[in-house]
């Protein structure tokens, strides 16, 4: 069953705006958060469990740790790039509750003793830029940012930095050089960015989803927090849910629960006279899993480990057997050849030749060795690189080889799909 | 030669002070270029606004060409852009995209003889559960069939938003 914390008012149109949320208990949290000690809040974010919603699943708070203790300024970034194929959670939290994670950032800079914050959002989500400028005007009319927020002297200003088309300024030191005015490029870490981050001053980049739910956190504390979810994984997590599936969306439900209910009951199954094949359990980075696994395992972060995979960004890409594996590897790689930002050698050539070795085949001028060569480059780009970006792009290529190995090697052999009605010609130009 | 509106060089001038650094104002400005250019960014309006922020023409052109967002070649006025990613694709995006290929006689870049419409195929946008979709100018539309997608666009040239 969906369990709605941060997503209880999503369906209320008038939750995004500054009144209506205030008459849902908005910005209570603040003012309660404001009256803590910043350290304190720092101890709750870190014994409720919360970890990072983004994709890696680090622990928030132990992040904030990371804080040089020194007074010296820093900054907080909310990581609103939601990029990574398959996830579309971000969007609806800025378009359906903007004020929401206004006030989850503002709770978070004070924890941490950040006077300027930005919202870094990718280029083409207009409507989540839209609300969130509007909403973000509404805060500042009202007080909540700017100097002296409520009455606690605590002094924050928050902007928004609209990004242009970039899937790498997701990973958080791209992100920096973004918003410094540079290529989107990852930076040698470390230093971290808590140490060296933002103009080189301390800075937390946190995603959207995260800030969020350190709002919770203050409002039912670390027990109410951990009512849901697991011991390690602790809460609720917004999947967005993708691909083949009768109801499509985005569904927030306690960590733990089984990826069987989340799918065949909550997203209402698979469509008609089709079959479970495959499900990309956390964004299209992540190792695939099979039918099977996939009926077993449950959405925290140990039981997605335990296969060798990951929850990463909650987006769950069901895949029916209609599908073709070597097609839709042939998709992966060419987006990870168009998003690599050319700084390291493993990535950037890494990429490409996956993409010209995937397409090769689907073209049918591929040799039973060229499988080999997919293992091996794959191999190559594996912990080599300034940022993660090789990895996702060689993670998937090793696992849809190994799991779905029967496909690759009839595509080969025969010169097309082992699946009915799948042509390259007519799906790509 | 090409130049912002006052409205325009006013906005540069802002931003330059809005973030921490000058440089930060590069990815806002040359958004506002390509929005009074007809839709992309040419090289005479780069040495222009580096001229105009006082920053080296080399840092404005990593930026242009590093980002997907800027256009650095002229446009059809819609730019229908249809995600091809994973999800759509198992959603028929790519079979829309052809489609759309096909019904205005363009491929992929090019601008229909009209000069309304340029076609081209995007990474994901974010729109995964409600594949196929298709992002024309700022808007996204949901949910499509191949008509209801050239339905959209018709309708969008109709209504004078070209």
């Amino acid at each position: 069953m969906e369990t709605k914390v941060l997503s209880e008012h999503y369906d209320k149109p008038s939750f995004k705006t500054l009144s209506g949320y205030k008459e849902l208990s908005g910005y209570e949290d603040l003012a309660k958060a404001l009256k803590m000690d910043p350290k304190k809040i720092i101890e709750d974010v870190k014994a409720a469990g919360l970890r990072g919603r983004g994709g890696a699943g680090f622990p928030t708070g132990v992040k904030w740790g990371f804080l040089p203790d020194n007074g010296e300024p820093r900054y907080l970034l909310c990581n609103a790039d939601e990029g990574e194929p398959g996830t579309f959670k971000d969007r609806l939290m800025m378009e359906r509750a903007p004020h929401q994670l206004i006030e989850g950032m503002i709770i978070s800079a004070f924890a941490i003793g950040s006077k300027k914050s930005y919202i870094y959002i990718r280029g083409e989500y207009n409507e989540s830029i839209r609300i969130l400028e509007k909403a973000l005007k509404e805060a500042y009319d009202d007080g909540l940012l700017g100097k002296n927020i409520l009455d606690s002297g605590f002094d924050h200003d928050m902007d928004i930095y609209v990004g242009a088309g970039a899937y790498i300024c997701g990973e958080e030191t791209a992100m920096i050089s973004s918003l410094e005015g540079l290529k989107g490029q990852p930076k040698l870490k470390p230093p971290f960015p808590a140490i060296e981050g933002y103009l080189k001053k301390p800075t937390i980049v946190n995603n959207v989803e995260s800030l969020a739910a350190v709002k919770y956190i203050i409002r039912d504390g670390v027990d109410g927090y951990r009512k849901y979810g697991t011991e390690k994984s602790a809460g609720t997590k917004l999947f967005s849910v993708s691909g083949n599936v009768v109801k499509p969306g985005n569904y927030e439900i306690p960590l733990g629960m089984s990826m069987k209910e989340l799918i065949m009951d909550i997203a209402g199954g698979i469509k008609p006279g089709r079959k479970l094949k495959a499900v990309i359990p956390g964004g299209s980075s992540t190792p695939i899993l099979t039918a099977e696994e996939a009926l077993k395992v449950d959405m925290d972060y140990e039981s997605m480990a335990e296969l060798g995979t990951f929850l990463g960004s909650g987006a769950v890409i069901v895949i029916d057997d209609s599908n073709c594996m070597v097609d839709l590897l042939g998709v992966l790689m060419h987006f990870y050849h168009h998003e690599s930002c050319g700084q390291c050698t493993p990535c950037r050539e890494g990429t490409g030749w996956l993409n010209k070795l995937v397409h090769s085949i689907l073209k049918g001028e591929a040799k039973m060795k060229d499988l080999e060569l997919i293992n091996g480059v794959s191999n190559h780009m594996m912990g080599r690189t300034i940022c993660a970006l090789s990895d996702a792009a060689a993670m998937p290529a090793l696992s849809f080889l190994k799991k779905f190995r029967d496909e690759f090697e009839y595509y080969v052999k025969e010169g097309r799909s082992k699946i009915k009605g799948v042509s390259y010609a007519e799906v790509n130009h | 030669m090409f130049k912002l509106s006052s409205e325009g060089e006013a906005f540069v001038k802002k931003e330059l002070t809005r973030y921490e650094t000058k440089r930060s104002a590069i990815i806002p400005c040359l958004y506002k270029v390509q929005e009074e250019n007809d839709g992309w960014v040419s090289p005479e309006s780069v040495e222009y606004l580096a001229k105009l922020m006082d920053l080296p023409s080399a840092w404005v052109n990593e930026v242009l060409k590093f980002y997907t967002m800027f256009n650095q070649k002229p446009i059809g006025k819609l730019h229908v852009q249809v995600c091809c990613n994973i999800s759509c694709a198992m959603n028929g995006g790519r079979e829309l995209a052809n489609h759309l290929n096909k019904e205005f006689n363009i491929k992929d870049g090019e601008i229909s003889a009209d000069g309304n419409v340029t076609i081209s195929r995007a990474e994901c946008l974010g729109s995964c559960g409600t594949a196929p979709m298709m992002q024309v100018n700022d808007n996204y539309y949901e949910d499509l069939t191949p008509a209801t997608a050239v339905d959209t666009i018709k309708s969008l040239i109709v209504k004078g938003s070209v």
